[in-house]
């Protein structure tokens, strides 16, 4: 069953394979997958954090970031953007889904619902630097999940955070891990 | 006996036959396929149940079939509603526990067609209890939830399934404390000429003089001259002979379509022309107030729907389509009581020149508010869109002239809807008061 992923994955991803370095033969395993695909969505995402939101709303002060960016004519947040692009896969594929959760959601579907989201979230805040990954079977079907620290990259990470009504914490700091990225591909 | 029952035998066999090559005929030939519908279709679509495979796309293939087709010509509305539901949020495996209890990735898992005896609301299949199978435990985060039931929990200027760009906890705060009726209350106006003229500095208006002669009664120059297509140089061939055609005294839908084709799009979306719209399967008739399923004029129930129907060729007179063209047909009791109403009132007010322009309130103020968009204004065609459900028209409609808290409680009187908002909101519903309350 594994093989056969693997040739999918070996088919279906021959960039991030390069970006890797793996063997084109032997396939990637999930691992592999899982972790090009972080690599490529926490860049992403830090960049725009960064380059955009945080370049234009404080730096160049030309605009603002809401959580309501339709309404107010704003930019989407980062953790927004994330989960449209999240969306957008999930329409496009289920070869892989991801998502951001936390176990201090400011929306309270984003908090753990799985028993290994549970542990995973709280394995990356009591081992900072460290992934987790394990398989686990929702709905008949088996899967290997992988959990990666989010971490505050920019101060505007931790305010938004600390300042919002219905966030649980209120006292994070850059270099926190705010929550995880969870991606999960199908085994079978 | 036995000559008896061969005869039946005989009989039964014929019967059969021709029956069996009756349904063959009509499956396989005949353009009308009723005797196949399993059940009366909704209000949004028994206008097209006779395009079968509009939805029918193929006679293989699962539910996949269908939920294409829904999606063929829904996605867009969802889209623009910013579907608090949509299914990439149920495909994700976390939530396998959740489809298990309810399929939202499908449509018909909701709103399953030709079951008339168990719709409801909105083409809506299920039994009102659907929000609790997933929300049940909505009191631990929102106490103020504590005790509501089930049926409260769409009730008008609450919460709906996919549309709650007027109902979030944000927008119910910002607008709390609104007036209830604006100063000065004015919609807004639309100057499709000017802005069209902006986009096209060359434009040359055109007059009686300017176009090759043609036969015409003297009142269709009179109209076409006073009208936005002399003043935008379309003349008699444009029409009349567009793409180099031969002279057409009744110009096809098409024509029209060809330069306005955001107005086709939501015309050919709504009620009025669905069965025109080119995404069915086959083409239909237009829309006759005979095939609607309201109250209408008795003298108007084989008027065809199509743009002229409320513009008229030639006179294209917005005013009258704003209104008398709409109440020239539907005679339900909300139209009936239009003119009697405040809105009503005012509408006559502004036909008088009593008072501005924009201050009065047509059928189409509220039915075809004018939107933007880029800076770019237009009239929506679809008539239906922002009445499912009917909170779609607070922030398009309802607050250009009143407060939010107003414009909620106005939405969910069905009485005062019937009578066409002849007086204030007799209920108050609470979701702007649980709102503040929570971010106090």
């Amino acid at each position: 069953m594994k093989n056969t992923l693997k040739m999918t994955l070996a088919a279906s991803s021959i960039a991030i394979l390069s970006a890797c370095g793996g063997d084109k033969d032997a396939g990637i395993s999930p691992q592999q997958f899982t972790d090009a695909l972080h690599l490529v969505m926490d860049s992403d995402r830090a960049v725009y954090t960064k380059k955009v939101v945080g370049r234009l709303t404080k730096e160049e002060k030309v605009i603002k970031a809401s959580e309501h960016f339709m309404d107010d004519k704003a930019l989407p947040l980062p953790a927004q953007m994330f989960r449209f692009g999240a969306e957008t896969v999930a329409e496009k594929t289920d070869k892989f889904s991801y998502s951001l959760q936390s176990l201090w959601p400011i929306n309270s579907q984003n908090a753990p619902v799985t028993a290994v989201e549970k542990e995973g979230l709280q394995f990356i805040v009591d081992n900072p630097g460290k992934n987790f990954y394990k398989e686990e079977t929702l709905g008949g079907k088996t899967y290997f999940t992988a959990i990666y620290p989010d971490v505050a990259v920019a101060p505007v990470c931790a305010s938004c955070h600390n300042d919002h009504k219905d966030s649980p914490k209120t006292d994070f700091k850059v270099g926190d891990v705010m929550g995880g990225v969870v991606i999960r591909v199908p085994l079978s | 006996m036995s000559i008896l029952k061969s005869i039946s035998w005989i009989i039964w066999i014929f019967s059969s036959l021709a029956l069996a090559a009756y349904l063959l005929f009509e499956l396989a030939w005949s353009e009308d396929k009723s005797s196949f519908l399993i059940g009366e279709a909704t209000h949004g679509h028994h206008q097209i149940e006779l395009a079968c495979s509009t939805c029918h796309t193929s006679p293989f293939g699962g539910g996949e079939v269908i939920q294409d087709a829904c999606v063929n010509c829904h996605a867009q509305e969802l889209s623009i509603a910013e579907d608090s539901h949509p299914k990439a949020k149920f495909t994700d495996p976390r939530n396998a526990d959740r489809l298990a209890v309810l399929d939202a990735t499908q449509c018909v898992t909701c709103h399953l067609e030709h079951q008339n005896e168990q719709t409801r609301a909105m083409g809506g299949t299920l039994a009102d209890d659907f929000c609790w199978h997933c929300h049940q435990d909505i009191a631990s985060e929102r106490p103020s939830h504590e005790g509501m039931g089930f049926e409260t929990c769409a009730s008008a200027g609450c919460h709906n399934y996919h549309d709650n760009k007027a109902l979030y906890e944000n927008f119910l705060v910002k607008h709390a404390g609104e007036a209830d009726l604006f100063m000065p209350a004015m919609r807004p106006l639309r100057d499709a000429v000017t802005e069209y003229l902006t986009d096209n500095p060359q434009t040359k208006a055109l007059t009686v003089a300017d176009i090759q002669p043609v036969e015409a009664p003297a009142e269709v120059f009179e109209h076409w001259q006073a009208s936005s297509h002399a003043t935008v140089g379309v003349e008699c061939r444009d029409c009349h002979q567009a793409n180099n055609s031969d002279w057409q005294k009744k110009p096809a839908i098409q024509v029209c379509q060809n330069c306005h084709e955001q107005e086709w799009q939501g015309f050919s979306q709504s009620h009025h022309g669905m069965r025109l719209s080119d995404k069915l399967s086959q083409s239909l008739s237009p829309m006759t107030p005979a095939q609607g399923r309201l109250v209408f004029q008795s003298d108007s129930l084989e008027k065809e729907m199509t743009c002229s129907t409320c513009h008229g060729p030639h006179e294209l007179d917005l005013q009258k389509a704003a209104s008398e063209s709409c109440l020239s047909c539907h005679a339900d009791d909300h139209s009936l009581a239009f003119e009697q109403s405040p809105h009503g009132q005012l509408w006559q007010q502004e036909l008088a020149g009593e008072i501005a322009q924009g201050e009065g309130v047509s059928c189409a103020t509220c039915h075809m508010p004018v939107v933007e968009q880029g800076g770019k204004h237009a009239v929506s065609h679809n008539v239906n869109d922002n009445l499912r459900p009917n909170e779609k028209m607070l922030r398009s409609v309802c607050m250009n002239c009143h407060g939010l808290a107003f414009s909620i409680d106005a939405l969910a009187d069905q009485e005062l809807i019937k009578n066409n908002f002849l007086h204030a909101p007799s209920l108050h519903i609470k979701s702007i008061d649980m709102a503040v309350e929570r971010v106090k």
